[in-house]
């Protein structure tokens, strides 16, 4: 274990003064665990339980995901540390592969490990509590330039909220993360304390892609092939947009802030449009809905950029961008994912430097406090 | 507005009580009907009384939604200047859990619409509606219907009990390509699964809402699994589906098929073309601000002049007054739109039913 911290206060980053360029915000970095990297931070009991029954989630397969993915580990080739080890397992070699190869002021984790999917309540809890102790002692503390994620078992309203309340004073903690999958649309009642704990805490929340797997990727059902599945998982993300407005969460918490990542964003236009389209005609169905959908879009959502859509006409994404409203768009890498986004080359149009700015940097100050 | 012999491509009928139905049934299924004391089979992707299954100016008090022909003639063929116009009655035998029952109400209604509306307006078309739930049972449905032009394509629920890519559905494609007939894909659900990625939602407008990303599916499972490979050129049209979240999607999907493409090598061209070619969409519900200039950069976006087609969308509720059309089309684009684009993508309009 290392050596107790104060987790009120930061201690001092080495700022080089005469460089007042900020550097970039990346709000999606996977943390990766070393094997047996939670045992420390789990008591006999789980790591029993768990060497046993593993983590028992909906899915088809005990020890791996439902579909198939196209890369050893899901990740860039060149990702692998030298000295061993999963892709982003190694704060060194991701210090020197991201932080400084791209400039980068502060990177988000965002851990896809699995440990709020178990249908075992107590088994989420335990493990969320679990790798909220593992990124702040095995990253942040080793590198500040990283943000730990507070991960909850979203169905088990009481451990969340008491898990929020434990990391909310600590600065290594940047939000709380959910997946865009959970076992029911995230604007249902369930999940209210969660909101209530977030506001109060003044957490944004990020709601990274994936989860759990209650329901088909589709209404149609199961897909054969990651090519499909890896995109219609974006679906997740629109639906979970589309429940929080109309179930009236931001009318009950109207300075929760959720900043979606890993969605991509050129859907966002048309799911608003076609939200305030038919609002307008079945707004009686939904009282609680106060303004426009798409006017909740624009004050209590961001949206993380990658993967970066790819028009044929690259300025249709500059029109995009403008449909969404600049301020809303947040830079995201997904490091060390095979669909990394290079923060100098997704991007094929031009940006003024006001853009740039607001795109790679100070959009994400308003979502995240860094202390 | 009337738009000057537009053929629209979705109209809907109201599908009536299974009273009205039992005359196109066999004895079995007229028994077991009356004696079982069934009725009530309207679907759940649009409960009669919802303000988008009827415009409050179209109902008729005690009248199910479009349940006149009187009431289609004067509000829409006429008011709007259709000179074809196809029918697509949403049946719930479209999503009975029986086969063989579904089978039956699916039958029923084909024979009903030829008699109370092909038989009495020369302007109406109709698709064949198919149980979905036994795709060899659909194939006899098209092999019993297809000698009469006035049936023009073949219609689907846009959820079925698997992705329309998986070969189970391949003999309905085949029928489908030996008649040159077009796979209609209405919006709604089989509900067979949730109807969202993350769950059953609380309102009917979510659901609603949703069904774009139902359309997305299909296509890219239609796609992955070589369905246009097989049949090059059959058509999907996705009807009631929206447009505007089209261009996010095709760009989504070249990026996707650009990085593991490897996984379904049989797709060698982008999925844009394929869409482009193999794909097409009616205009309502206009999903864009009307007050906005965003439906014309959606096309622009689009890139094609060819994959949009007229549809009213009678009764159903997607416009005030008589603003069938988004505004500020050029008049290029509307002669495709109305008339160009619905004959290319339903051979069997071109002819002339004896």
């Amino acid at each position: 274990m290392n050596a107790p911290v104060d987790i009120t206060e930061r201690r001092p980053m080495d700022d080089n003064a005469a460089d007042a360029r900020p550097g970039i915000i990346d709000c999606d970095i996977h943390p990766s665990l070393r094997p047996g990297a939670l045992n420390q931070y789990l008591s006999e009991r789980w790591r029993k339980h768990l060497a046993e029954y593993g983590k028992f989630n909906c899915g088809i397969y005990a020890d791996r995901g439902t579909y198939p993915r196209f890369s050893p580990a899901t990740s860039r080739r060149d990702a692998w540390p030298p000295g061993g080890g999963l892709p982003g397992s190694d704060v060194a070699f991701l210090r020197e592969q991201l932080l400084d190869a791209y400039n980068i002021d502060y990177g988000v984790l965002e851990p896809l490990i699995g440990v709020n999917t178990s249908r075992n309540l107590d088994e989420a809890a335990a493990l969320c509590t679990a790798a909220n102790d593992w990124q702040a002692h095995d990253f942040v503390d080793v590198e500040p330039r990283l943000r730990a994620s507070i991960l909850v078992p979203q169905d088990y309203p009481d451990a969340s909220v008491k898990e929020i309340e434990k990391r909310a004073g600590d600065w290594r903690f940047a939000q709380i993360q959910l997946g865009s999958k959970t076992s029911e649309p995230l604007g249902r009642r369930r999940y209210w304390p969660i909101f209530a704990a977030a506001q109060a805490n003044d957490l944004s929340i990020g709601l990274h892609i994936g989860g759990t797997q209650n329901s088909a990727p589709s209404p149609s059902g199961w897909p054969q092939f990651y090519i499909e599945d890896h995109h219609m998982l974006v679906h997740s993300m629109q639906n979970q947009a589309a429940s929080l407005i109309l179930e009236g969460v931001f009318e009950a918490f109207p300075k929760l802030k959720l900043c979606l990542i890993e969605g991509g964003f050129a859907w966002v236009p048309s799911l608003g449009w076609r939200l305030d389209a038919h609002w307008e005609k079945m707004r009686d169905e939904v009282p609680q809905v106060k303004r426009r959908p798409s006017e909740y879009m624009r004050s209590n959502l961001w949206f993380a950029t990658q993967p970066v859509e790819e028009p044929e006409n690259p300025d249709d994404l500059r029109q995009v961008f403008e449909w969404i409203g600049w301020d809303r768009m947040v830079y995201s890498s997904d490091y060390p994912h095979w669909d990394f986004d290079d923060p100098h080359l997704a991007f094929r149009f031009q940006m003024t430097e006001q853009e740039k700015r607001m795109l790679f940097h100070d959009n994400a100050l308003s979502v995240y406090t860094f202390r | 507005m009337t738009i000057d012999g537009a053929i629209d491509c979705d109209i809907h009928p109201g599908v009536p009580e299974i009273k009205a139905l039992l005359p196109y049934m066999n004895d079995f299924w007229q028994e077991s009907f009356n004696d079982r004391g069934l009725d009530g089979f309207d679907m759940m992707s649009y409960p009669l009384g919802s303000p988008i299954t009827c415009r409050s100016d179209w109902r008729t008090k005690g009248e199910r939604p479009g349940s006149s022909l009187v009431g289609m003639q004067r509000d829409a063929l006429d008011a709007f200047g259709i000179s074809l116009a196809i029918c697509n009655p949403l049946t719930g035998g479209q999503v009975a859990v029986s086969e063989s029952m579904g089978a039956a109400i699916c039958s029923a209604i084909n024979d009903w619409i030829v008699e109370h509306w092909l038989n009495k307006d020369r302007r109406l078309r109709a698709s064949i509606v198919v149980p979905p739930q036994a795709p060899l049972l659909a194939v006899e449905e098209v092999e019993r219907l297809a000698g009469d032009k006035r049936f023009v394509q073949i219609l689907l629920p846009a959820a079925c009990e698997m992705m329309l890519g998986r070969s189970y559905y391949w003999p309905i494609y085949e029928v489908a390509a030996k008649y040159d007939l077009p796979i209609g894909l209405h919006a709604g659900s089989m509900y067979r699964y949730a109807p969202t990625a993350t769950g059953w939602p609380s309102h009917y407008l979510h659901d609603y809402v949703a069904n774009s990303q139902l359309f997305e599916d299909q296509l890219l499972s239609l796609i992955s699994n070589g369905v246009f490979n097989r049949y090059p050129h059959l058509r999907f049209v996705l009807i009631e589906s929206g447009v505007t979240w089209l261009p996010g999607f095709i760009w989504r999907a070249i990026k996707t098929w650009r990085g593991v493409r490897a996984e379904v090598p049989w797709v060698k061209r982008s999925p844009a073309e394929i869409i482009r070619e193999n794909v097409r969409l009616t205009v309502q519900p206009i999903d864009a601000p009307r007050d906005s200039n965003v439906f014309n950069r959606i096309i622009d976006m689009i890139d094609s002049d060819n994959m949009l087609l007229f549809a009213s969308d009678y009764p159903h509720w997607q416009f005030a007054g008589d603003a069938v059309l988004p505004p500020g089309l050029s008049p290029a684009l509307l002669q495709r739109i109305r008339i160009d684009n619905p004959l290319e993508t339903y051979p069997r309009l071109r002819e002339t039913p004896a």
